[in-house]
Protein backbone atom coordinates (compact mmCIF):
# COMPACT_ATOMS: atom_id res chain seq x y z
CA UNK A 1 0.00 0.00 0.00
CA UNK A 2 1.66 3.12 -1.04
CA UNK A 3 1.16 6.04 0.65
CA UNK A 4 -1.06 8.87 -0.34
CA UNK A 5 1.67 11.33 0.13
CA UNK A 6 4.22 9.66 -2.01
CA UNK A 7 1.16 10.48 -4.99
CA UNK A 8 1.38 13.90 -3.55
CA UNK A 9 4.85 14.71 -3.62
CA UNK A 10 5.17 13.19 -7.18
CA UNK A 11 2.10 15.09 -8.77
CA UNK A 12 4.03 18.02 -7.12
CA UNK A 13 6.76 17.47 -8.70
CA UNK A 14 5.66 17.02 -12.04
CA UNK A 15 3.43 20.42 -11.68
CA UNK A 16 7.04 22.17 -10.47
CA UNK A 17 8.73 20.96 -13.65
CA UNK A 18 5.70 22.16 -15.62
CA UNK A 19 6.07 25.37 -13.92
CA UNK A 20 9.24 25.53 -14.92
CA UNK A 21 8.81 24.91 -18.28
CA UNK A 22 6.30 27.55 -19.09
CA UNK A 23 9.05 30.10 -17.48
CA UNK A 24 12.12 29.42 -19.39
CA UNK A 25 10.90 28.00 -22.81
CA UNK A 26 10.80 29.53 -25.62
CA UNK A 27 8.47 27.81 -27.77
CA UNK A 28 4.96 28.19 -27.56
CA UNK A 29 4.77 24.59 -28.68
CA UNK A 30 6.03 23.46 -25.30
CA UNK A 31 4.61 25.75 -22.88
CA UNK A 32 1.25 24.40 -23.87
CA UNK A 33 2.95 20.67 -23.25
CA UNK A 34 4.08 22.08 -19.86
CA UNK A 35 0.97 23.17 -19.31
CA UNK A 36 -0.51 19.59 -19.96
CA UNK A 37 1.91 18.61 -17.34
CA UNK A 38 0.37 20.54 -14.79
CA UNK A 39 -2.96 19.21 -15.32
CA UNK A 40 -1.58 15.70 -15.36
CA UNK A 41 -0.19 16.75 -11.78
CA UNK A 42 -3.57 18.41 -10.65
CA UNK A 43 -5.45 14.64 -12.13
CA UNK A 44 -3.12 12.31 -10.57
CA UNK A 45 -4.13 14.34 -6.79
CA UNK A 46 -7.60 14.04 -8.47
CA UNK A 47 -7.70 10.45 -8.53
CA UNK A 48 -5.02 9.87 -5.58
CA UNK A 49 -7.78 11.77 -2.99
CA UNK A 50 -10.70 9.63 -4.97
CA UNK A 51 -8.93 6.46 -4.41
CA UNK A 52 -8.10 7.12 -0.43
CA UNK A 53 -10.79 9.02 0.27
CA UNK A 54 -13.55 6.53 -1.39
CA UNK A 55 -15.17 9.18 -2.90
CA UNK A 56 -15.62 8.64 -6.76
CA UNK A 57 -16.36 12.41 -7.59
CA UNK A 58 -12.54 12.69 -8.05
CA UNK A 59 -12.34 10.60 -11.14
CA UNK A 60 -15.72 12.39 -12.55
CA UNK A 61 -13.67 15.51 -12.05
CA UNK A 62 -10.47 14.08 -14.29
CA UNK A 63 -12.67 13.97 -17.27
CA UNK A 64 -13.59 17.34 -16.48
CA UNK A 65 -9.66 18.46 -16.75
CA UNK A 66 -9.18 15.91 -19.71
CA UNK A 67 -12.35 18.18 -21.41
CA UNK A 68 -10.67 20.92 -20.57
CA UNK A 69 -7.21 19.93 -21.66
CA UNK A 70 -8.74 18.83 -24.97
CA UNK A 71 -9.86 22.22 -25.74
CA UNK A 72 -7.01 23.68 -24.65
CA UNK A 73 -5.07 22.09 -26.83
CA UNK A 74 -6.99 22.83 -29.67
CA UNK A 75 -7.82 26.40 -29.61
CA UNK A 76 -3.98 27.16 -28.73
CA UNK A 77 -3.02 25.26 -31.40
CA UNK A 78 -5.63 27.15 -34.00
CA UNK A 79 -4.00 30.21 -31.95
CA UNK A 80 0.07 29.01 -32.87
CA UNK A 81 -0.74 28.14 -36.81
CA UNK A 82 -2.61 31.44 -37.23
CA UNK A 83 0.76 32.93 -35.37
CA UNK A 84 2.82 31.16 -37.85
CA UNK A 85 1.34 31.99 -41.14
CA UNK A 86 1.25 35.53 -40.01
CA UNK A 87 4.35 36.23 -38.12
CA UNK A 88 6.61 32.74 -39.23
CA UNK A 89 7.80 32.46 -35.58
CA UNK A 90 6.38 31.02 -32.70
CA UNK A 91 8.67 31.69 -30.18
CA UNK A 92 7.54 33.91 -27.23
CA UNK A 93 10.50 36.14 -27.17
CA UNK A 94 9.74 37.76 -30.73
CA UNK A 95 5.83 37.90 -29.84
CA UNK A 96 5.24 41.59 -28.58
CA UNK A 97 1.59 42.27 -30.17
CA UNK A 98 0.30 42.78 -27.07
CA UNK A 99 2.91 44.87 -25.54
CA UNK A 100 1.82 47.77 -23.72
CA UNK B 1 5.24 -5.37 -4.90
CA UNK B 2 2.97 -1.91 -5.43
CA UNK B 3 5.17 0.20 -3.99
CA UNK B 4 7.97 -1.18 -6.67
CA UNK B 5 5.41 -0.57 -9.19
CA UNK B 6 4.60 2.83 -7.82
CA UNK B 7 8.80 3.56 -8.10
CA UNK B 8 8.92 2.81 -11.73
CA UNK B 9 5.89 5.21 -12.94
CA UNK B 10 7.16 8.17 -10.56
CA UNK B 11 10.52 7.19 -11.62
CA UNK B 12 9.53 7.17 -15.47
CA UNK B 13 7.53 10.02 -14.85
CA UNK B 14 10.03 12.04 -13.76
CA UNK B 15 12.93 11.48 -15.90
CA UNK B 16 10.58 12.01 -18.81
CA UNK B 17 8.89 15.44 -17.05
CA UNK B 18 12.65 16.84 -16.96
CA UNK B 19 13.45 15.49 -20.25
CA UNK B 20 10.31 17.58 -22.04
CA UNK B 21 11.60 20.57 -20.07
CA UNK B 22 15.59 20.55 -20.96
CA UNK B 23 15.20 18.70 -25.00
CA UNK B 24 15.58 21.29 -27.23
CA UNK B 25 14.39 19.35 -30.14
CA UNK B 26 10.19 19.68 -30.27
CA UNK B 27 9.38 16.48 -31.49
CA UNK B 28 11.91 14.62 -29.25
CA UNK B 29 10.10 16.28 -26.28
CA UNK B 30 6.58 15.39 -27.40
CA UNK B 31 7.68 12.09 -27.73
CA UNK B 32 8.68 11.85 -24.42
CA UNK B 33 5.39 13.29 -23.10
CA UNK B 34 4.27 10.45 -24.80
CA UNK B 35 6.26 8.15 -22.45
CA UNK B 36 5.00 10.25 -19.23
CA UNK B 37 0.78 9.82 -20.04
CA UNK B 38 1.21 6.16 -20.34
CA UNK B 39 3.42 5.66 -17.13
CA UNK B 40 0.26 8.01 -15.98
CA UNK B 41 -2.08 5.98 -16.72
CA UNK B 42 -0.08 2.93 -14.90
CA UNK B 43 -0.66 4.94 -11.94
CA UNK B 44 -3.65 5.39 -12.39
CA UNK B 45 -4.29 1.59 -12.71
CA UNK B 46 -2.22 1.33 -9.54
CA UNK B 47 -4.89 3.44 -8.09
CA UNK B 48 -7.81 1.23 -9.24
CA UNK B 49 -9.35 3.79 -11.50
CA UNK B 50 -8.81 1.90 -14.96
CA UNK B 51 -11.47 3.87 -16.82
CA UNK B 52 -9.66 7.34 -16.46
CA UNK B 53 -6.28 5.57 -17.42
CA UNK B 54 -7.89 4.34 -20.86
CA UNK B 55 -9.37 7.57 -21.38
CA UNK B 56 -6.11 8.85 -20.56
CA UNK B 57 -4.29 6.64 -22.79
CA UNK B 58 -7.22 7.28 -25.89
CA UNK B 59 -7.18 11.11 -25.36
CA UNK B 60 -4.27 12.11 -23.97
CA UNK B 61 -1.98 9.93 -25.73
CA UNK B 62 -4.34 8.86 -28.70
CA UNK B 63 -5.35 12.57 -29.81
CA UNK B 64 -3.69 15.72 -28.21
CA UNK B 65 -0.12 13.77 -28.60
CA UNK B 66 -0.98 13.03 -32.46
CA UNK B 67 -2.55 16.56 -32.85
CA UNK B 68 0.83 18.05 -31.04
CA UNK B 69 3.06 16.05 -32.95
CA UNK B 70 0.96 17.27 -36.29
CA UNK B 71 1.30 20.59 -35.51
CA UNK B 72 5.27 20.31 -34.38
CA UNK B 73 5.62 18.53 -38.17
CA UNK B 74 3.35 21.36 -39.49
CA UNK B 75 5.62 24.33 -38.40
CA UNK B 76 8.46 22.22 -39.56
CA UNK B 77 10.82 23.72 -36.52
CA UNK B 78 14.55 23.11 -36.13
CA UNK B 79 16.11 22.55 -32.82
CA UNK B 80 18.96 24.41 -33.68
CA UNK B 81 18.38 28.02 -32.79
CA UNK B 82 18.28 28.57 -28.32
CA UNK B 83 15.54 26.78 -27.09
CA UNK B 84 15.70 28.21 -23.44
CA UNK B 85 15.13 32.53 -22.83
CA UNK B 86 17.26 34.18 -20.65
CA UNK B 87 15.26 33.91 -17.26
CA UNK B 88 16.19 30.12 -17.10
CA UNK B 89 18.11 30.41 -14.06
CA UNK B 90 15.36 32.63 -12.54
CA UNK B 91 13.01 30.41 -13.58
CA UNK B 92 14.08 27.46 -12.64
CA UNK B 93 14.52 29.26 -9.16
CA UNK B 94 10.72 30.54 -8.92
CA UNK B 95 9.57 26.90 -9.82
CA UNK B 96 12.01 25.20 -6.80
CA UNK B 97 10.82 27.75 -4.17
CA UNK B 98 7.09 27.02 -5.37
CA UNK B 99 7.72 23.47 -4.56
CA UNK B 100 9.58 24.00 -1.62
CA UNK B 101 6.76 26.20 -0.26
CA UNK B 102 4.26 23.29 -1.09
CA UNK B 103 6.56 20.79 0.50
CA UNK B 104 6.27 22.73 3.65
CA UNK B 105 2.45 23.15 3.62
CA UNK B 106 1.46 19.32 3.08
CA UNK B 107 3.90 18.40 5.78
CA UNK B 108 1.91 20.82 8.33
CA UNK B 109 -1.42 19.63 7.00
CA UNK B 110 -3.06 16.23 8.12
CA UNK B 111 -4.35 15.17 4.98
CA UNK B 112 -7.51 14.05 6.38
CA UNK B 113 -10.64 14.53 4.93
CA UNK B 114 -14.35 12.56 5.53
CA UNK B 115 -14.43 9.44 3.36
CA UNK B 116 -16.98 8.82 1.28
CA UNK B 117 -19.13 5.26 0.36
CA UNK B 118 -17.52 4.32 -2.63
CA UNK B 119 -14.92 1.89 -1.18
CA UNK B 120 -12.44 -0.08 -3.12
CA UNK B 121 -14.68 -3.04 -2.94
CA UNK B 122 -17.90 -1.59 -3.83
CA UNK B 123 -16.83 -0.13 -6.57
CA UNK B 124 -15.19 -3.61 -7.77
CA UNK B 125 -18.38 -4.85 -7.53
CA UNK B 126 -20.43 -2.41 -9.40
CA UNK B 127 -17.03 -1.94 -11.91
CA UNK B 128 -15.55 1.15 -12.38
CA UNK B 129 -16.75 2.49 -15.44
CA UNK B 130 -20.42 1.92 -14.61
CA UNK B 131 -19.73 3.79 -10.89
CA UNK B 132 -18.32 6.98 -12.94
CA UNK B 133 -20.75 6.80 -15.17
CA UNK B 134 -23.66 6.69 -12.71
CA UNK B 135 -22.16 9.37 -10.73
CA UNK B 136 -21.75 11.68 -14.34
CA UNK B 137 -25.30 11.26 -15.04
CA UNK B 138 -26.65 11.93 -11.75
CA UNK B 139 -24.80 14.48 -9.46
CA UNK B 140 -23.09 15.74 -11.98
CA UNK B 141 -24.96 16.32 -14.85
CA UNK B 142 -25.43 19.90 -15.34
CA UNK B 143 -21.12 20.09 -15.43
CA UNK B 144 -21.37 17.58 -18.04
CA UNK B 145 -23.58 18.72 -20.19
CA UNK B 146 -21.17 22.42 -19.88
CA UNK B 147 -18.29 20.47 -20.64
CA UNK B 148 -19.86 19.29 -23.87
CA UNK B 149 -20.89 23.38 -24.79
CA UNK B 150 -16.91 23.76 -23.97
CA UNK B 151 -16.19 21.23 -26.29
CA UNK B 152 -18.24 22.43 -29.12
CA UNK B 153 -17.10 26.23 -28.45
CA UNK B 154 -13.83 24.80 -28.80
CA UNK B 155 -14.42 22.97 -32.32
CA UNK B 156 -16.00 26.41 -33.32
CA UNK B 157 -13.12 28.42 -32.76
CA UNK B 158 -10.84 25.92 -34.45
CA UNK B 159 -12.47 26.64 -37.18
CA UNK B 160 -13.41 30.10 -37.47
CA UNK B 161 -9.31 30.72 -36.38
CA UNK B 162 -7.44 28.06 -39.01
CA UNK B 163 -9.97 29.37 -41.47
CA UNK B 164 -8.05 32.15 -42.68
CA UNK B 165 -11.06 35.04 -43.47
CA UNK B 166 -13.62 33.27 -43.31
CA UNK B 167 -15.57 35.89 -41.18
CA UNK B 168 -14.02 38.92 -43.59
CA UNK B 169 -15.10 37.36 -46.87
CA UNK B 170 -18.80 36.86 -45.88
CA UNK B 171 -18.90 40.22 -44.35
CA UNK B 172 -17.46 41.99 -47.13
CA UNK B 173 -19.90 40.78 -49.58
CA UNK B 174 -22.55 42.33 -48.16
CA UNK B 175 -21.16 45.34 -48.05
Amino acid sequence: MVPLSYYIVLSSVLFMLGVIGVLVRRNIVIILLSIEMMLNAANINFVAFSHYLHNIAGQVFVFFVLAVAASEVVIGLAIIIALYKNHHTINVDEINLMKW
Amino acid sequence: MTLVLFAYFAAVILITGILVVTLSNPVHAVLSLLVMFFHVAGIYVLLNAEFIAIVQILVYAGAILVLYLFVVMLLNLSGKEKSHNRQFLFGSFVGVTMFIELMIFLSRSPLSGTAGSDTVDKIRSTGNTQAIGESLFTTYLWPFEIASLILLVAMIGAIVLSKNGILRESWGEKK
